[in-house]
């Protein structure tokens, strides 16, 4: 792929762009190192995009897209797609919704193809019955994943503990049963005609393919597709810096061990102070020698474990969120006060050179051993493309994470980490919660 | 419009596994090679014969202590300085212990790969166990046992095991070791057990990425000086079923929404002759999206957000096991659904398409498998764990194509057992007990969780 130069430094993806007359987004990457390539799409619609009472149809609605269109079967695309020796799925997000497949390279017309069919004439193949068993299929989903999962309903609260009512982040992405059941297929056209449209969409190919060839192929199966009307767009989703006031809720759950998730508010995704966030979050929370890691789990023994992510939102603002959970002896309250102290003290004097270090190094590895495989190399083409019409961002990732200096990384922590920006989502034992005193805390912190 | 038109495939690119070398180095050390050089990258994989299995009895749970503090302090560095060196270096030592073996793994960028292969050398051939680390280490694996109670998949396959292998063997236990056993565990076990059998004749390194065979072998010779020679002895394993007879336990969870279901019998052995047409057999039962279970349960009937079954090939007979989380109130529809699904596969000859489909996609995603540098090197453990020749991956794709319907209907009839099938249910006893006891799925066990 001429990505080798010997040194990560000169590592470079090839990257080509067009645009279809209908507004279709095309991003193309070569590399013939193994015969096999990826398709992607990008439709920019997740949960954010619901209408009030309709909670989890974006979701919904991602099933729908594997029911057949006009000239395809019901599931007929995952047989088409496995009986090609490719692997295929789909995902949805808060601001997305994606699909992807990796194929061998002789089949590429085939992913496109299939791809095209449901972009451009879902709708003839839609019955209420497919609808209702998608709905019992989601339900399942949603008891298997959120409701008889310990822990499960981290991502619905964190969002309903830290958004503002009716901002488009706050609602449930799976959403609730009682708005599953409401879903009809009036909503399934609207929502399709308005958001599954190719001027709406990024599609990225990476892998063996031929330049030539692939333009051809998706000029032919994506260019008879009418554009859309415009997505409606959202309401503005400018937030303050900082939450403002400390936010905490208390979730007694079926669960063995309690588990403390901090969420702070922090610089959306894709700013230059993203970069530094994210370094901020490897510090903390990044494998054995974070901070979080080396404090509570090694030397002081409280927590079985330690974690910190980044929720990744392109819009408004992100969230950085540590994740801890109590040893067994720990008790709620020491958990709870173990975080805060060592939050109060990296935010009173900040972190080091070499644990800034560390983290761009460990961060650096695992973009490169990432970028191996043709599927995420199209997914994040997709991604840049999506939100930044920039999928040649895919190559500046390295250095704008090596440009993060310990300076910066400490001034995000002082303007982020304070007691006006934490929001607390501490999970707790069913059994022996009235015995502590944390929900009476909880009630008098609302 | 859309064209109507389906695409045809267009002529297929041969695609051959990446070429590797396969060596014994002067001290006994297996080094296996591959040089892929797609991106600077490399993966280093040390794979030792101490798995799980090599528990002593009482002692369950020491491979993967071993392996999982095999890190955590070496004669010049504590582990936090450990973990602090290998993460400078941009990576983070993996290790750990399955059934089969133990394993290490680092993936770097290849400008570090000298470094941090002096490291790990040195690291996991001078091991000191530090008491402190030894302890935390086991009550970390005790949280872990504590939150499988709340864990409804994790607890339906611990106690899947449980009820399907005779207590003597170890396959019966968890992996990792139960509550009782790893409380035992001092730090004398895990540096007898590491003294046993961390052994040049057992250790295989395999290198796979941005670097040549000769500069890997020089490498290891360097970073490997000190590790031990000699072999570890052999261990026998017991792998019998618990019963012969059908029985259906229900570990109970009041208010469960879904119940987690496992159904299955003792399996295969890896390197068993009918490994092929069986891999095919499961790939049309449960094995894949479009697989005869998943259609059932999921698209036909809405009961689930997915069902499968697989074959757990160890080096022993592991679980054949069907296994899907339904909504409580279909449990018993569900399982008779599985139930008769497997008695379909062993009645009649699947269809061509359904051969074909199977074939196709184990056939086509072979070239996807094997993306990463991470993915090679597990490809060549397998190779190296399950003792398969040399050609097993040039062979592969041509003995998928060789399994006929025929085969197929063999392998089930031989390797699927209705009769002896052990199933679980985690899930709420009062709404699914009746209707369970009605399918003819062999006495009832309701046990409290």
């Amino acid at each position: 792929m001429g990505l080798h130069g010997g040194q990560f430094t000169t590592m470079r993806i090839p990257v080509e762009t067009f645009h279809l007359d209908n507004g279709l987004f095309v991003t193309l990457s070569e590399d013939h190192t193994a015969p096999i390539v990826a398709v992607n799409l990008w439709y920019h619609v997740g949960s954010a995009n619901e209408k009030a009472g309709r909670t989890g149809f974006a979701h919904l609605f991602e099933h729908m897209l594997f029911q057949g269109s006009e000239h395809v079967g019901s599931n007929e695309h995952f047989e088409l797609i496995q009986r090609a020796g490719g692997t295929l799925n789909g995902s949805t997000w808060l601001e997305r919704t994606n699909y992807f497949e990796t194929v061998p390279s002789n089949e590429l017309a085939l992913a496109l193809w299939l791809e095209a069919d449901r972009m451009g004439e879902l709708l003839p193949a839609m019955t209420q019955e497919k609808l209702d068993t998608q709905r019992d299929v989601v339900k399942n989903e949603r008891r298997w994943s959120v409701d008889n999962q310990p822990y499960g309903t981290m991502l619905e609260k964190m969002q309903e503990l830290v958004f503002p009512p009716s901002y488009p982040f706050q609602h449930s992405l799976i959403g609730s049963m009682e708005d599953l059941s409401a879903a009809s297929l009036d909503d399934v056209a609207q929502f399709f005609a308005t958001f599954y449209t190719p001027d709406n969409a990024v599609l990225s190919i990476a892998g063996d393919f031929d330049s030539i060839e692939a333009r051809r192929l998706v000029t032919e199966y994506f260019g008879p597709i009418p554009s859309g009307k415009g997505r409606p767009s959202l309401p503005s989703m400018n937030l303050p810096l900082v939450f403002g006031n400390r936010l905490r809720e208390v979730v007694p759950d079926n669960v063995s061990l309690p588990r403390l998730f901090m969420a702070f508010r922090s610089p959306v995704f894709g700013s230059e102070e993203y970069y530094t966030a994210s370094v901020a979050s490897a510090v903390l929370g990044m494998r054995k020698g974070s901070r979080l890691q080396r404090t509570l789990v090694r030397e002081r023994q409280i927590a079985a474990d330690a974690g910190a992510f980044t929720f990744d939102l392109a819009k408004g603002t992100d969230l950085l969120v540590v994740d801890v959970t109590a040893r067994p002896e720990t008790s709620v309250s020491r958990l709870e006060d173990e975080v805060e102290r060592e939050i109060d003290l990296i935010h009173r004097e900040g972190v080091t050179e070499p644990e800034v270090q560390r983290a761009i190094a460990l961060i650096e590895t695992d973009l490169v051993a990432s970028l191996q495989s043709a599927g995420e190399r199209a997914d994040r083409l997709s991604m840049f493309a999506t939100y930044f019409k920039r999928p040649e961002l895919i190559n500046e990732q390295a250095d704008r994470y090596r440009s993060v200096t310990t300076q910066r990384v400490n001034d995000l922590i002082f303007e982020r980490f304070g007691e006006d920006n934490r929001a607390s989502l501490l999970y707790v034992p069913k059994e022996g919660v009235e015995s502590e005193s944390i929900l009476a805390a909880a009630v008098s912190a609302d | 419009m859309v064209t109507s038109l389906r695409p045809k495939p267009g002529t297929p690119r041969s695609y051959h596994f990446p070429d590797f070398h396969d060596q014994i180095l002067p001290s006994g050390i297996r080094l296996v090679t591959a040089q892929v050089a797609k991106l600077p990258v490399v993966t280093v994989l040390v794979v030792v014969d101490a798995g799980s299995t090599n528990d002593p009895g009482g002692k369950e749970g020491v491979a993967a202590l071993t392996a999982g503090t095999l890190l955590e302090g070496s004669q010049r560095f504590d582990g936090a300085e450990l973990a602090e060196k290998f993460e400078q270096l941009g990576t983070s030592v993996e290790s750990g212990a399955d059934w089969d073996s133990a394993f290490i793994k680092i993936t770097v960028l290849s400008e570090q790969l000298e470094e941090a292969t002096e490291l790990l050398g040195e690291a996991i051939s001078s091991p000191v166990f530090p008491e402190r680390e030894v302890e935390r280490a086991k009550a970390e694996r005790l949280a872990e046992i504590l939150q499988l109670e709340t864990e409804p998949r994790g607890l339906a396959d611990e106690k899947f095991s449980e009820f399907l292998y005779t207590q003597e063997s170890r396959y019966s236990k968890p992996d990792e070791g139960s509550t009782e056993s790893v409380s035992a565990l001092s730090r004398k076990d895990i540096e007898e057990f590491y003294r046993s059998r961390y052994r040049a004749g057992s250790t295989t390194v395999i290198m796979t990425g941005d670097v040549s065979t000769d500069k890997a072998r020089a490498l290891i010779i360097r970073a490997f000086e000190q590790w031990s020679l000699g072999s570890a002895p052999h261990r026998p394993l017991i792998a019998a079923a618990r019963t012969t007879r059908k029985s259906i336990h229900i570990v109970d969870k009041p208010e469960a929404s879904q119940s987690e279901l496992r159904t299955g019998h003792v399996g295969l052995p890896r390197k068993h002759p009918d490994f092929f047409p069986t891999l095919v057999m499961n790939a049309v039962l449960g094995g894949l999206f479009g697989s005869r279970i998943n259609l059932n349960l999921r698209e036909a009937h809405g009961y689930t957000y997915g069902a499968s079954s697989f074959y757990d090939w160890r080096r022993g007979p592991g679980p054949f096991v069907v296994s899907t989380a339904v909504q409580s109130e279909v449990t018993a529809p569900a399982l008779r659904e599985i139930l008769l699904e497997i008695d379909r596969i062993r009645g009649e000859r699947i269809s061509d398409e359904e051969l074909s489909l199977a074939r196709d996609y184990l056939d086509g995603v072979f070239p996807i498998r094997y993306e990463t540098t991470a993915a090679i090197a597990s490809a060549l453990a397998t190779l190296v764990i399950y003792d398969l020749p040399a050609d097993y991956y040039e062979s592969y794709r041509r003995n998928i194509r060789g399994v006929s319907a025929d085969a197929v209907l063999q392998a089930a009839r031989s390797h699927l057992h209705p009769d002896e099938l052990q199933t679980i249910v985690v899930g709420d006893a009062r709404v699914i007990r009746d209707s369970v006891s009605d399918l003819s799925v062999g006495d009832l066990h309701v046990h409290s969780s």
